[in-house]
């Protein structure tokens, strides 16, 4: 084999000829990708291009089905995360590996390998929040910290290792503007001390903000390494997608009719140990308007589906009114009987079986409709319905029928975006309606929902991407800590408006919602 | 060593079929492994356990009698494992529908009541199984409470409570002390399907009972609302089915035919209360439902092959001074095999020695 | 000695059983696995150390057969729900029936002997104490070793790392997994402790509290065990505490049938069962819910790989 021969030392890391393959799926295909030292580096692809698959196997997660890792020019095999982590690499996942009921020290002292004891991790955690202003208390359980503060226990973990390379999976997705710009600055500063960074995202303004060099993944494949600053957000975004993904359009005749769905004053205490309560939440969506409910992830905003859907009713009638009935003490069912569909967030397992075939998964929101008849389910009528969600909503699947568990998240979401907008609702409530799926299905889910509004629907979109909300809404407000702030039309909004609102920092937010 | 586990993509409904039959055969192979331990002959052992029942007409009848409850119980419990419930204390169900029914035949006995009795019996059987069963319903919906060790707390309290009664107030007072209660009139006993043989009427409650499951779990919602509750219980709240509700229902019908197995069995088969009134058929009917795969028609099967076992177990007693412990300890290997053999049709697993880097 | 001092010394051996199994019990369900089979294998526990002991003549190997024997049970159930990933609560129950039938085959031949009771360890000055003197420090060795177990183990699990660990695993087994924590490991040890604790609990009912053998001697005390880790919210020091009362209910219904009351001593044996239902009861009033349940508990662990 060739040596290598670059006048400044080999890589950090190098990978060669990556593959893995899952069954008939090749999330990897041979894959190059190398990581000089102190370099930000960036993995760039859409949701599906096979990013997390790469960086599991280059922290030992799981096993590639070929290729080759070297670090500093010396072929590794990585078997395990400890044996990464003895190598030098660290890795802040996108879904925190943290336990709830443990203490931030507990968190970080299980993490670490070699010997310690709870008050050296003290002392260490102390020195590293100084030097990189992460702030962190000790001795606070996690389960009662922010999504940005848990974030800031998975760096320190990794912080505490002496990293080489430190490996960030989609970190922003769960902070603030605000927030997202402190973690920035922690970065330049680890990049300045000599730490590689590999930096996965499917946000160009961030990866434009923060590397030199960019690997963009589609497929599973490179399809190019560029630097980000030298092209356009466009251009990058064509090499990410593939084929130019067009903009929703939201130019149809418009006309904002009478209110299909009033909230006034809706509290809710808390679900259990770790729930968050909701607080007075006052909220008007009226026919043929999308309305945007923008946030950080933990807001509240499960719980204010779960209120608005009737999985969890509130204690008066009048909080919920649904077409002029108060409905906050009813269940679902009888929800859905006025004319109102529910999308909830996570589609496996909550919006559908995924032991299920989908033809099953219809009567989960049609079982009083036309998919039964006193009791005995319409084994046909179930099957045709389900054909037509398929064909109305492009929805790919490997077979005629198949498991809700066999298709890939973008179609599995247009299947149950499809199944509520087929049953032409008045309303429609839909949490993180394109989380996760890939952009030609989230446009076609945007597309729909809009077309929806047009037609004359109330449409509530609940979302933590605001160039989403940015995109589909009329009208917009910003959860934070289980309380709303006004609505307000999206004109009337800025980013950097939004980031105080979802910080809890908003000129007269106290006055508004003091008793 | 360590194990590694891959979801299967695709699970053929051959192999569905074919792991509880290989369950079977790796269970027998262990108990052969232990009677030959024993310093018996496993071929022998295996000649009085299946060959010689199915090759008697006496035994085949017998084994449609110990089928009967086994059955009714397992379909009675396949409702709360589908739903992802466990009611382990259909024992307790069993002997409470059977104290309930019996106490209408005690009252009546000696007097002339007419043809209503057995009826009434059956229905108050059903009844008390059915409340019985809904107590651990009523603990874990109402305040939360574990319903796998409260159903098995209560099968030793009413084991004492059948115990108390045959032992006080219902003995027979001219039974010589005897702790059993007077023998059913006939209008309090379940008659023989055909005349002079052992199979009672039991046996065709247990068939209704395997039919209307099947279409109930296969065509109807309330079967779909079972299923969507075990398998994903968030998108049944999602669909507006209420946990709670779901639990007291399933509750109730397993204890009802739980019940009914047991007043099947004493009117039926003992014609009287006894301190012992189940060699635990309420326990082994957890591995037919298993064995069975939850399928009604699956159970019907599964509860004729593990009555197999009780009759084996007795006949070996007497020719090969086998314990009939043995027959106890092979039900549990058995659903060991089966839960196993579960998770073989939906993973993959290899078994990798430690390689490479440690 | 006074009748009330004699009752609670049987207080003392009739809590200690179920303290020791409880605490093998607590260890695994803070691993994240829950092993219903505590009945089953002190069922084998009993009836192995008790049939090693008579043969051998020896309490020493009674013991290490039973502790052995609740191993063997556990190492059944940890390829079963380890290896094969298969539901915990249906295996943990077969684990049951099948040591309840296997223990009645060994214990069989074993049924009308006896054993001689084992020594006490007097410990001088503290035991002539009056009442507690005795209760406390003229015990046998098992009664000080759970005593030692529990401060052991409540220790382990909250000062030293192998215990952080275990607790994460339960906590949750799939962020576990992505640290690289050995979670198939530390699991299967978690079961075997918990066996060889249930055994050890067996051996001690067979050879100090009945001294003999019989079929189904447990009664349902694994179920009991099983309840009292939730009763003590999954922590050692409660442990203690429910099990002592759970001993104490037990000794004083039986001398309340001994002194006929006139209430039937079915009513009186079914203490015992109700009050575990109280118990579960009370403590889900208390706390709305499970508090203090380790996240994974009982949840099958199928790492992505």
């Amino acid at each position: 084999m060739k040596p290598d021969v670059s006048s400044s030392g080999p890589p950090l890391v190098e990978l060669q000829g990556i593959s893995k393959r899952y069954g008939d799926l090749l999330a990897n295909d041979g894959i190059d990708l190398a990581i000089e030292p102190g370099e930000i580096h960036a993995l760039l692809g859409e949701n599906g291009a096979g990013k997390s698959t790469l960086v599991k196997i280059l922290y030992g997660v799981i096993e590639p089905s070929a290729g080759e890792i070297r670090w500093e020019g010396r072929p590794v095999s990585i078997g395990s995360p400890v044996e990464a982590r003895n190598l030098g690499l660290g890795m802040v996942f996108q879904h925190f590996s943290l336990f709830d009921e443990l203490t931030v020290a507990e968190n970080i002292a299980v993490a670490l390998s070699g010997e310690w004891s709870l008050s050296t991790v003290r002392s260490k955690l102390g020195d590293i929040s100084r030097t990189y202003g992460l702030a962190l208390d000790a001795d606070r359980a996690v389960w009662t910290l922010s999504a940005g503060e848990r974030q800031r226990i998975e760096i320190v973990r990794c912080l505490l290792q002496n990293p080489r390379l430190l490996i960030l999976d989609e970190p922003t997705s769960v902070l603030t503007p605000q927030e997202a710009e402190h973690l920035f600055a922690t970065l330049d500063r680890l990049s300045a001390d000599g730490c590689s960074i590999l930096y996965i995202s499917h946000k160009l303004e961030e990866v434009r903000r923060l590397c030199r060099r960019a690997t963009i993944l589609r497929g599973g494949r490179v399809v190019a390494t560029i630097d980000p600053r030298a092209k356009s957000a466009r251009e990058i975004a064509a090499l990410m997608v593939g084929n130019e993904v067009g903009e929703v359009r939201t130019d149809a005749p418009h006309r904002v009719q009478g209110e299909v769905l009033r909230v006034s004053r809706l509290s809710i205490p808390p679900a259990g140990l770790h729930g968050q309560a909701l607080r007075d939440i006052d909220l008007v969506a009226r026919a043929g308007e999308v309305v945007g409910i923008a946030g950080v992830a933990g807001n509240g905003q499960s719980e204010l589906f779960a209120a608005l859907s009737g999985e969890r009713p509130a204690e008066r009638a009048d909080v919920v009114v649904i077409a002029g009935k108060p409905v906050g003490t009813v269940g679902i069912d009888a929800r859905r009987r006025l004319g109102a569909a529910f999308v909830p967030e996570e589609r496996l397992g909550h919006a559908a079986a995924p032991t299920h075939r989908l033809s099953e998964n219809t009567l989960i929101s049609h079982a009083s409709a036309e998919v039964s008849r006193s009791g005995f389910i319409l084994v046909n009528a179930a099957r045709r319905l389900a054909r037509s969600i398929i064909q109305g909503f492009d929805v790919r699947t490997p077979e005629g029928d198949p498991q809700a568990r066999k298709l890939s998240g973008g179609n599995l979401q247009k299947f149950v975006i499809g199944r509520e907008i087929i049953r032409r609702p008045k309303l429609i409530i839909v949490d993180q309606p394109t989380w996760g799926v890939d952009a030609g299905a989230a446009r076609l889910i945007r597309q729909a929902l809009v077309d929806l509004a047009r037609a004359g629907s109330a449409v509530v979109v609940v979302s933590q991407d605001l160039d989403e909300l940015f995109e589909v809404a009329d009208r917009m407000a910003v959860i934070h800590q289980g309380q709303l702030s006004p609505l307000k039309p999206v004109s009337e909004w800025t980013r950097e408006a939004i980031g105080l609102e979802m910080l809890g920092v908003a000129q007269g937010q106290g006055g508004v919602h003091a008793l | 060593m360590r194990f590694e586990l891959t979801p299967r993509a695709s699970v053929s409904p051959v192999m569905r079929a074919l792991a509880p039959v290989a369950a079977f055969v790796t269970a027998f192979l262990i108990a052969g492994f232990v009677i030959w331990l024993m310093g018996r002959s496993p071929v022998a052992a295996f000649d009085v356990y299946v060959l010689q029942p199915l090759s008697d007409p006496w035994s085949l009848q017998e084994l449609a009698v110990k089928a009967t409850p086994l059955a009714l119980i397992a379909i009675g419990l396949s409702y709360c494992f589908r739903a992802n419930l466990w009611n382990i204390g259909a024992e307790g169900q069993y002997v409470i529908g059977a104290v309930l029914g019996s106490w209408l035949a005690l009252r009546t006995h000696g007097t002339e009541a007419g043809a209503w009795v057995l009826p009434l019996m059956l229905i108050l059987g059903v009844v008390g199984g059915a409340l019985y069963g809904l107590i651990p319903a009523f603990l874990k919906t109402r305040f939360g409470v574990n319903e796998i060790l409260t159903s098995l707390m209560l099968v030793y309290v009413a084991q004492l409570i059948l115990d108390y009664l045959v032992r006080g107030p219902w003995r027979d007072p001219k039974g010589f002390n005897f702790p059993q209660s007077v023998t059913f009139d006939p209008s309090a006993t379940l008659h023989p399907v055909l005349e002079g043989g052992r199979v009672h009427y039991g046996a065709l409650f247990a068939l209704v009972a395997v039919l209307l499951t099947a279409v109930i779990l296969g065509r109807t919602l309330f079967g779909y609302r079972l299923k969507l509750t075990g398998d994903a219980p968030r998108a049944a709240r999602f669909a507006g089915f209420s946990a709670k509700a779901t639990t007291m229902a399933v509750f109730a019908i397993s204890g009802g035919l739980a019940g009914l197995a047991g007043i099947s069995e004493v009117s039926g088969q003992i014609g009287q209360l006894q301190p012992s009134i189940s060699p635990g058929y309420g326990f082994t009917a957890i591995t037919v439902a298993f064995l069975g795969r939850l399928n009604p028609i699956g159970i019907l099967i599964a509860a004729l092959v593990v009555a197999l076992t009780f009759i084996g177990g007795e006949s070996a007693q007497i020719l090969l001074k086998l314990p009939l412990d043995l027959t106890q300890a092979f039900q549990g290997i058995l659903l060991l095999c089966v839960l196993a053999a579960d998770a073989l049709v939906s993973y993959r697993i290899r078994f990798v020695t430690r390689g490479g880097g440690k | 000695m006074t009748t009330f001092e004699a009752i609670l010394l049987t207080i003392v051996t009739a809590s200690t059983p179920l303290l020791i199994a409880a605490l093998g019990e607590l260890v695994t369900e803070r691993s994240g696995v829950l092993n219903l089979g505590v009945e089953g294998m002190m069922a084998m526990g009993a009836a192995c150390s008790f049939a090693a002991a008579v043969t051998f003549d020896s309490t020493l190997l009674g013991v290490a057969a039973g502790m052995l024997a609740g191993v063997l049970m556990a190492a059944l159930f940890a390829l079963v729900v380890l290896g094969f990933a298969a539901n915990q609560v249906g295996s943990g129950l077969a684990l049951t029936i099948f040591g309840l039938g296997l223990s009645g085959l060994v214990g069989a031949p074993f049924v009308g002997a006896r054993r001689d009771p084992i020594a006490h360890i007097d410990i001088p000055v503290l035991s002539d104490i009056p009442v507690i003197g005795r209760l406390f420090f003229e015990q046998d060795l098992f009664v000080y070793g759970s005593m030692a177990l529990t401060i052991l183990i409540a220790l382990y699990l909250t000062r030293t790392r192998s215990g952080l660990t275990l607790r994460s695993i339960g906590e949750n087994h799939t962020s576990a997994n992505a640290l690289g924590l050995p979670v198939w490991r530390v699991r299967f040890w978690a079961i075997l402790f918990g066996g060889a604790c249930s055994g050890l609990a067996g051996a001690y009912l067979a050879l100090v509290y009945t001294r003999f053998w019989s079929p189904g001697m447990t009664a349902g005390r694994g179920w009991i065990a099983l309840a009292l880790v939730v009763f003590a919210a999954w922590r050692p020091g409660w442990l203690l505490v429910g099990a002592y009362i759970f001993g104490a209910a037990t000794v004083l219904q039986l001398h309340a049938q001994a002194a006929q009351f006139g209430v039937p001593p079915q009513v009186l044996s079914a203490v015992p069962y109700l009050a575990t239902i109280l118990a579960l009861l009370l403590l889900s009033l208390r706390r709305g819910r499970a508090v203090g349940a380790p996240g994974s508990l009982g949840v099958p662990f199928v790492p992505d790989r």
